[in-house]
Formats: structure tokens, C-alpha cells, sequence
């Protein structure tokens, strides 16, 4: 109860339903959730948003996010929320795909979307694994990482070369905006927060594809706690996955949030 | 509406925009792409949804996210491409959003060649994704069957929440006939007007829904899976369709669907020219199949043929449902071969003549007599 010194500083988004999540202990999936949200909620379009969950550990997205979702196949997520855009061009239409999802199996999908310019904004998580089915190499792996299928370590002349996603879709004229956000501190949770609002933003005003791609942590796959991942990520994929804005269109160049 | 001369991946195309469609999504193959190119046109002029998608997975996975938001949705294809979209087909199935598919088959297997088969009857009656579902088969033999069949296939896919598969094939999909078409039917423009209580709109005014197939508790799925096979028992009680051919007098009955079935009445007829009494059973339904119907044929005729443009899948529906009542033999061309009438009234002769067998397969027999006769180079009659 608020007493007259008492204010509410700090609660949970209406667009989040406040059903506890299945993620590990320090899994950044609850964090990204919850920026997802608190831009949906600012920008008033919950009830016109239709979600895209994908396969991964985000498949029970629509438990946790309090409007309307649809469950894609692996990978399928932009070509579904095509389906779903085309035929609802008002809604705002999102997926949220990991990255072995996104940049693996569903690689044909998302070049083609962000090709098409479709209006469609992705929310793109890279932990550098397949977490839900126990820390597989995925297609951003980094170079030696020790994976339950890289035991040794990506061997780059065996396994080829993790694939920078942002910036390789960043060269498609349809992208309107495509920007790598990093989750491992405060600062950075602000920043990703901010680009989220330009992304969905530029969906609203039908600038064209719009992406976020947000670096992540998996302490449960990498063998790591949570702390120890987020000082990983910094150390380890930063490095290689740059934070920063990859395709900036110039009447995107006008969004203010 | 008066007919006209139409070709039949067109046909189908005009159909179903009559029909209501309001989006396509598809990826060009032979021979089906007509399909998409009519789609193409008229689509976009009619303010209605169309992508050429980056493949069959995708298009497949558009369609199933338009079907998603309760609107007429369909893609086309051809057998390789239907292939890709197996994934999709079981996922649409699982989640239950009525959609439809065309399948204009082609010679097989692997990339085969575009000339007409029926060897995807498998495939897509007994087969297409993963996991216990089944789609409604229609098997159209003629350019205007295929537009009725097309209205129809929208129809049953909503009243049903299912997934339906209109089975062309080349010969079907590339001839040109007379044809009437249907009227337009109005639609209005998605997420107004009468929005299924299942679609995904975005939740104005109402709980938020979701649609997906995945049941982590098998409980859950199993239930899910006893409820999809309850619905599949309801169609197979209401939703069987066939065309039956001078059956009241018959002796003898030739089975057949679609383009095979259309020549084998050309043989019966033939048959029937000389005073052979045998009829014709064309199945339109290939899913559900007209089980019940073979099954009391079976109690009074002498002898069934089963004619296909495969090496006999349709072969052992016909031989479950008559159950060793009556002999049955089986006559087929394969590849992309499509049968002459002739061929088939030289076996309607046959089986007339007898002496017929219930005893061993059909199709070893069929297998050793065409192998010799048509390819003696390679087969010898030993």
C-alpha cells in the first residue's frame, strides 16, 4: 500500500503478463523481455502488436508477452511475419530469434525479409550458442570456443568463421535500420533500449526492415555465472560483434525517440 | 457467367481469388508457375496480398502467418517444391489455421522432369510433414473441376480449420478447356468484418491470443492429437466425394483419379462400345477416400482395376478397403508417362477375360508385364 512518502518508481510493463519465466538464472532473454516491452508500452501499440516467436528458448515468448503472438518453425519466423504484414500492414509485427534461428537455419528468411524491406522489426539475441538444446556451436560462435559440439574449440579452418550478422544485412538497400546492442551492463541496457524504440519506430512510420541485434549471455551453456558471463561477453564478443548502428537510412536519421 | 477457354493453373488462380483469397505466396516451378504469374497480375490490382517468396520454405511459412490472422490464404507448387514445404504443411496442420495448397505434380523422384505424374499421392494422403495429421485431398480431372474443386477447397478448409491440398498434375494444370468461373465474392478487408474467434488481429479489445503448435506436456499433445483425429473422422463421415461411371450394371469397376481417371473413361466408354460391362470410379476425395463405397462394390463385382500415374499408391487404399473381397489388378505409368486409353482398355480386356486372382500383388504383375513388353531391351521375359 503507497503511503504519502511512497511512489511507485519501478513495475512490471503491462505488456509483459507477469508469468515467471523458464530462463535460466542470469539469462538476459528476461532483460531483453522486458525492454521489448517497455517500448511497446510507451509507444501505446500493445494491442495492435502481433508477435513472432521462434525456436529456441524464446519459443514460449507469447506466455510472457501480454498480446497477440504466433509460433514459428525453426528459422521461418521473417517469412511467417511476412505472412502476418502483408495481410495486416496497421499492426506492429515483431520476431525474436536466436541467433541459430536467425543466422543459421533461417538465414534464407531473414536476408530475404530485410531484401524485400519488409516492415516487419527483428529482435535478434546472440549468445554465441544454441542454448535450448544444451550449448551447441552456433553460426557466431566465436573463433576457439569451446562448445558441446566444438569440444576443442571452433576450429575456423574445420568450422568456418562466426558470421556478423548486423553488419552483412546492414548492405541491403531495403534495411532501414540495423543496430548491434550489447545487454551486459546498465549503460548498454539503456542504449539497447533506445535502439529498440528507433527500430519499432521505424516499422510505425513503414521506413522498412528494421533490426536489433542484441548481445547476450548463456552462463548455463557457457559454464560460466552470470557474472562471469557478462565480464565474457565484454572481453570476448564485443570485440567481435561491435556495438553500433550498422544501417541507418536517411529518413530514419529523423527518428528522435 | 458464360464459359470460356482457360487454362487450368490459371483457372485455378481466378478461382480462388473469386473465392475470397486474399493473399499468395508462392516460388516459380514447373508445371505450375503460370499459377503464380496470374497471381502476380491480379493480386496486386485487386489490393490483395502476393509475394514471390525466396523459396518454398518461405512461402509456405507466409502462408501459414497469414493464414494466422483468419483470412483466405493459399500457395502453389509442384512436386519438388511441395517437398520443401512439408515442414510448414505439419506446423500449419499442428496449429490448425485453414489454408490451401495446390500441388500440380510432376515426374519423380528427386528433380524428375515437369511432364504429369501422380507419384505425390503418398505424399500428400498419407504423408507431407511430420507427426499424425491429415490433410483434405481434392483430385481434379478437368480445367472446370479444378475451379469448383478450388472454391470448394476454401470452404472446407475453414469449416474445418484445416489444411487442404488441391492434387493437379501437369496435364491438368497446362491444358486449356471451356470453363465457367464462379461470380467474386466480396471480401472485406482483414482483421474487419467477420474475424475467426481463433485469428491473431492483435488483441483490440479482447485477451490476447496465441496460435502455435508446440505441447510440451505429452499429455497435452496427445489430447491435441485425439482431438485433431476426432475432426479427421468427422470429414471422412461428410466429406467424401467421387464421380461414379455406368457403376449400377458394372462387372468390372476401373478406379482412377484425376487425369488418369479422366482417360480411363475413355476406355470404360470403349469397353462399354463393346458390350463390356464396366464402370468407372473416380475418387475426388482422395482424403478421405471412399472406403465404404469400394467396400460394398467389392461385395458383387467380379474384379476392380486400379489405373495411376504412379507404380500403385492408390493401389493399397483400394486393396484395404475391399479386403480380399474381389481381385483387384493395377495397371500404372510412371515418370511423367501418361496412359493412352488404348493401354487401358487393352487391360479392362484383360481382367473382363480373366482368369483373375486375389491371391499375390497386383503389382508384381503389373511390374513384370510392363517391364517386358515396354523395355525388352533392358527386360527380358524371364
Amino acid at each position: 500500500m503507497l503511503t504519502a512518502q511512497s511512489q511507485v518508481v519501478y513495475e512490471r510493463p503491462v505488456t509483459l503478463t507477469g508469468i515467471p519465466t523458464h530462463y535460466c538464472p542470469g539469462c538476459t532473454h528476461g532483460v531483453a523481455h522486458r525492454l521489448v516491452a517497455e517500448v511497446l508500452d510507451e509507444m501505446g501499440v500493445r494491442d495492435h502488436t502481433i508477435g513472432v516467436a521462434s525456436v529456441g528458448c524464446a519459443v514460449f515468448a507469447y506466455h510472457y508477452f501480454n498480446f497477440d503472438f504466433v509460433q514459428a518453425p525453426h528459422g521461418r519466423a521473417p517469412a511467417m511475419a511476412t505472412g502476418v504484414k502483408r495481410v495486416l500492414p496497421d499492426r506492429i509485427v515483431f520476431t525474436y530469434q536466436g541467433d541459430g534461428d536467425l543466422a543459421s537455419i533461417g538465414m534464407a528468411e531473414i536476408v530475404h525479409a530485410a531484401a524485400r524491406g519488409e516492415n516487419i522489426t527483428v529482435i535478434f539475441i546472440n549468445n554465441a550458442n544454441y542454448g535450448m538444446t544444451g550449448g551447441q556451436m552456433a553460426p557466431t560462435s566465436l573463433p576457439g570456443q569451446i562448445t558441446t559440439s566444438s569440444p576443442l574449440g571452433r576450429d575456423v579452418e574445420l568450422m568456418g568463421f562466426p558470421i556478423r550478422t548486423s553488419e552483412m544485412l546492414s548492405q541491403l538497400d531495403g534495411a532501414g535500420y540495423i543496430a548491434r546492442r550489447s545487454l551486459h551492463n546498465p549503460k548498454n541496457i539503456r542504449m539497447a533500449k533506445k535502439a529498440l524504440r528507433i527500430a519499432f519506430e521505424t516499422q510505425q512510420r513503414g521506413l522498412g526492415f528494421s533490426m536489433v541485434e542484441l548481445l547476450s549471455i548463456c552462463p548455463t551453456n557457457w559454464g560460466m555465472t552470470p557474472q562471469q558471463s557478462l565480464v565474457w561477453l565484454e572481453e570476448k564478443m564485443l570485440p567481435y560483434y561491435p556495438v553500433g548502428d550498422y544501417k541507418v537510412s536517411p529518413a530514419v536519421a529523423e527518428i528522435k525517440p | 457467367m458464360a464459359r470460356e477457354l482457360l487454362k487450368g493453373n490459371e483457372a485455378v488462380a481466378e478461382a480462388a481469388i473469386r473465392a475470397g483469397l486474399q493473399a499468395y505466396f508462392g516460388y516459380p516451378i514447373t508445371p505450375q508457375t503460370e499459377l503464380l504469374e496470374w497471381m502476380a497480375k491480379r493480386m496486386p490490382e485487386l489490393g490483395r496480398a502476393f509475394v514471390q517468396a525466396e523459396s518454398e520454405l518461405g512461402a509456405i511459412n507466409m502462408v501459414y502467418g497469414a493464414a494466422c490472422t483468419g483470412v483466405r490464404v493459399m500457395t502453389s507448387s509442384s512436386s519438388p517444391g511441395v517437398s520443401l514445404m512439408t515442414e510448414g504443411m505439419s506446423y500449419i496442420a499442428g496449429t490448425e489455421v485453414p489454408i490451401v495448397l495446390v500441388d500440380v505434380m510432376r515426374g519423380g523422384p528427386g528433380l524428375g522432369n515437369i511432364q504429369p505424374s501422380q507419384a505425390d499421392y503418398n505424399q500428400m494422403v498419407h504423408g507431407g510433414g511430420h507427426g499424425d495429421y491429415h490433410s483434405i485431398v481434392l483430385a481434379p480431372s478437368s480445367v472446370q473441376e479444378s475451379i469448383d474443386l478450388t472454391v470448394l477447397s476454401f470452404d472446407l478448409a475453414e469449416r474445418y480449420r484445416s489444411l487442404v491440398v488441391l492434387l493437379s498434375d501437369g496435364t491438368i494444370g497446362q491444358m486449356m478447356e471451356p470453363a465457367e468461373m464462379p461470380p467474386m465474392r466480396p471480401v472485406t478487408a482483414p482483421g474487419t468484418g467477420v474475424v475467426p474467434e481463433w485469428a491473431v488481429t492483435g488483441a483490440v479489445g479482447r485477451p490476447r491470443r496465441y496460435l502455435s503448435s508446440i505441447y510440451l506436456d505429452p499429455v497435452d499433445e496427445e489430447i491435441e492429437n485425439l482431438h485433431l483425429l476426432t475432426r479427421w473422422q468427422e470429414i471422412s463421415a461428410k466429406e467424401v466425394r467421387y464421380k461414379e461411371y455406368f457403376l449400377d450394371d458394372s462387372d468390372f469397376v476401373v478406379i482412377g483419379f484425376g487425369s488418369a481417371g479422366r482417360v480411363a473413361l475413355s476406355a470404360v466408354r470403349a469397353a462399354r462400345a463393346e458390350g463390356l460391362r464396366v464402370g468407372l470410379l473416380r475418387p475426388v476425395t482422395l482424403a478421405p477416400f471412399p472406403s465404404d463405397l469400394l467396400a460394398g462394390l467389392a461385395n458383387h463385382v467380379q474384379g476392380m482395376l486400379v489405373v495411376e500415374m504412379n507404380s500403385g499408391q492408390m493401389l493399397e487404399d483400394v486393396r484395404l478397403a475391399t479386403a480380399g473381397k474381389t481381385p483387384v489388378e493395377f495397371y500404372g505409368r510412371l515418370g511423367g508417362m501418361v496412359p493412352f486409353p488404348d493401354e487401358i482398355l487393352a487391360e479392362i480386356r484383360r481382367l473382363a477375360k480373366g482368369p483373375l486372382t486375389i491371391n499375390g500383388n497386383p503389382r508384381d504383375r503389373w511390374l513384370k508385364r510392363i517391364t517386358t513388353a515396354n523395355y525388352p531391351a533392358i527386360y527380358s521375359a524371364n
